[in-house]
């Protein structure tokens, strides 16, 4: 009885076998654990049904530092997987690894796909396109940070929940209120770099860094020490000294506390909602980040998060067919609203981006437009575009260690910003040496 | 009357430790060759543009403050671990050699922890006293303890000590007791006789007798903080807040597969693997001439 289904396994082995060896297997190295890596085996399901020639096969490698690691180490053995999904943080570290990588533009017109950067949105493009207007990787999962609030906790402290905080200085005032209403935390934050440093800065139209903040070259500097940034980081400064700003450390931890109830009002990404919706006893809701009114031309635009898709070099003319194929199949206006409604990314094209709102989905949940109004708020400017640093993973580190030093009543928020703008310099002059060509 | 057994063949003790040495070869001077090979090297994460620039990655790693704070925090740490998990031991075996009734019952639960990986202890201990869900939280917050070590650096810093002692103490604990009850019965009833107080008979008699595991274990203490904690840092405050955690081998580690600085990371791991063999030595210079064997 034992042996049966060994036989069968071993049976559904030898067919899966000779039917990979009819299709070229594409391999395809993610990140997206739980529901999301469910989603993704589904996706490359339907495009497998869909026709005869090619097998993507999605494996689940870990974190994204752990996936892109994994294929680090195994372009070097020699044997990388044809599509990687990165992060956004490791976007230059791609990009200066010419030869490593096939870029996307290149990849769709030799293989005839048909192939518009434009229809994709603006700031989401712009993020993955090199300074001559070509697009470099494929923009899969994107997000933006967005605010939410917590309805029942500003009816106990008096406040009007159907308005929410639309500047810093609102949400000082909220928290204020809120705090005086027995509220143990007012306010907390996910991501710290990424919401209050790099996306503050495009959404107020003021550069992270020099050279159109790295797109325009590897010789960048870091230019988070302006007035602008110290008074941000001295508000977050002086609402944790006062008790209504609570840290939550460097992902996405503020989520816990916020469907907790403990804290009322947070900034995390849209991709947060999820986990929301499923454990928040309460009534809530999100709408964009609050912003200084005094700055001229405030709001912008927001930036993104996420990921997009990459592939790697070295792989025969065939599967690059084959991974075009995937790509024209993934921007697919019907194959975008799905993956945007069941995952709470952000829709990538335009059209699918339309398609989504003939559906009146936004009517019954406007929650999930505010992080595409936000991102296309308003045209991107050399500011707004996205961001380019190599290196950016330890770059991040360092903002975020910075802040944290600033939390735990350390530093002061100038001297805390001017030390990571000279270690950031120091690990993007580092990179810029590495990558001398 | 020789009654050594002596080995004819000339190639037979040699075939004999060759996997050994093999294994040693590969496992460990292949890797420590190819890490001061690196240490001269910069190079992009993929491999394909190196430069050789011979002792730049030292200078900047002794240039970085941070670096230098990354030593401060090991020391403190490696110390913390070390000595408070012999004394706490130390305490435990002697307790457990005095127990009559159901001694076997405490040893098996004193040597448990030892069974548990470090990333996995470094978990337990990280919910236990997590921020804001973690039932020890719980309690500190009755007692008016604001318990976050997300943002406090001591409290990151203690959380990571105590875990990587209680992993390390049922390791101490089984030498220890293996100790204590070789120390022949008849010495220590002799001193009983001759008036000496329990405490007295312990530091007079049971503790010099007790040194050349007391030694063992210092030095394996030291290496187990150096470089065996790094599950338990990874799976808790993984070097924060503020890197008051970043403890050397755990940067190492950060600097090579999470920022993907090879050559950084390479001459780190050299600085470290001078830092043990240092150590080392000097334990066994100075400290080993107390030791009565």
């Amino acid at each position: 009885m034992i042996r049966r289904p060994l036989i069968a396994a071993l049976a559904a082995f030898g067919l899966a076998a000779t039917t990979a060896q009819a299709q070229t297997e594409i391999h395809f190295w993610h990140s997206m654990g739980g529901a999301l890596g469910d989603k993704v085996s589904e996706l490359a399901g339907k495009f497998n049904a869909s026709q005869k020639d090619y097998r993507v096969v999605p494996t689940f490698k870990g974190t994204y530092p752990e996936s892109m690691t994994a294929a680090i180490a195994s372009y070097r053995a020699g044997n990388a997987p044809h599509i990687l999904q990165v992060f956004e943080v490791g976007t230059a570290t791609m990009m200066a690894a010419k030869g490593a990588v096939v870029p996307v533009y290149k990849l769709m017109k030799d293989a005839d796909e048909p192939f518009n950067p434009k229809a994709y949105l603006g700031p989401v493009a712009g993020y993955y396109t090199d300074s001559k207007g070509n697009m470099l990787s494929f923009p899969f999962n994107s997000s933006t940070a967005i605010f939410y609030w917590n309805k029942d906790a500003f009816k106990k402290a008096g406040l009007d929940p159907e308005k929410p905080p639309k500047t810093w200085k609102e949400l000082v005032a909220v928290a204020e209120k809120l705090k005086a209403s027995g509220q143990t935390c007012a306010y907390t934050t996910s991501w710290p770099s990424w919401v209050h440093v790099e996306n503050f800065s495009a959404w107020h139209n003021v550069p992270i860094g020099t050279k159109e903040n790295g797109l325009a070259g590897t010789d960048t500097e870091f230019r988070i020490n302006t007035p602008l940034h110290v008074r941000q980081l001295t508000m977050l400064q002086d609402l944790a000294k006062r008790g209504m700003l609570s840290y939550s450390g460097r992902t996405n931890q503020g989520g816990a506390k916020f469907t907790s109830g403990e804290c009322a009002m947070m900034t995390e990404s849209t991709g947060g909602q999820a986990n929301v919706r499923r454990g928040a006893k309460f009534d809530w809701a999100v709408t964009q980040i609050p912003y200084w009114d005094d700055v001229a031309g405030a709001p912008q635009n927001a930036i993104i998060g996420g990921a997009s898709l990459w592939v790697m070099g070295g792989k025969t003319n065939n599967s690059y067919k084959g991974v075009a194929r995937f790509f024209a199949f993934l921007s697919r206006p019907e194959v975008q609203m799905e993956w945007h409604k069941d995952t709470g990314y952000v829709p990538i094209t335009y059209a699918a981006y339309e398609m989504t709102k003939k559906s009146g989905y936004y009517t019954q949940n406007p929650g999930a437009e505010v992080a595409i109004k936000m991102l296309a708020n308003k045209p991107p400017t050399a500011n707004s575009k996205g961001l380019r640093f190599g290196n950016f993973v330890q770059g991040r580190e360092v903002i975020e260690e910075e802040m944290e030093a600033v939390f735990a009543g350390k530093k002061e928020p100038k001297a805390a910003l001017d030390e990571a703008v000279k270690r950031g310099n120091e690990i993007l002059r580092k990179f810029e040496a590495a990558n001398k060509s | 009357m020789e009654k050594r057994v002596v080995f004819q063949s000339k190639w037979l003790p040699y075939a004999l430790v060759a996997p050994q040495i093999a294994v040693t070869v590969i496992f460990f001077f292949w890797p420590a060759v190819q890490a001061v090979y690196w240490s001269f090297l910069v190079q992009d994460p993929f491999g394909l543009s190196t430069t050789f620039v011979w002792f730049q990655n030292y200078a900047e790693l002794f240039r970085s403050s941070h670096y230098l704070d990354s030593f401060r925090i090991t020391a403190i740490f490696s110390t913390l671990v070390a000595v408070s998990g012999i004394l706490i031991s130390l305490l435990l075996a002697v307790m457990a050699d005095h127990v009559l009734r159901g001694a076997l019952a405490y040893k098996t639960l004193l040597i448990w922890p030892y069974a548990v990986a470090p990333a996995i202890a470094g978990v337990l201990w990280a919910f236990i006293f997590a921020p804001s869900i973690g039932i020890a939280t719980y309690v500190l917050k009755k007692w008016g303890i604001d318990w976050n070590w997300i943002v406090n650096g001591d409290q990151a810093m203690l959380l990571i000590v105590v875990a990587a002692t209680w992993k390390q103490i049922s390791y101490n604990f089984l030498f220890f007791l293996a100790g204590l009850q070789s120390i022949p019965r008849s010495l220590l009833e002799a001193a009983a006789i001759d008036g000496a107080s329990p405490f007295r008979r312990f530091w007079t008699v049971v503790f010099p007798l007790l040194s050349p595991v007391t030694f063992y274990l210092l030095v394996i203490n030291i290496v187990y903080a150096f470089f065996g904690t790094f599950g338990v840092v990874d799976a808790t405050t993984q070097g924060g807040p503020a890197g008051t955690t970043q403890i050397l081998v755990y940067k190492v580690y950060h600097d090579g597969v999470k920022a993907a600085d090879l050559g950084s990371s390479a001459a780190q791991s050299v600085v470290l693997m001078i830092i043990v063999i240092a150590l080392t030595v000097i334990q066994f210079r100075f400290v080993e001439k107390k030791v009565q064997y």
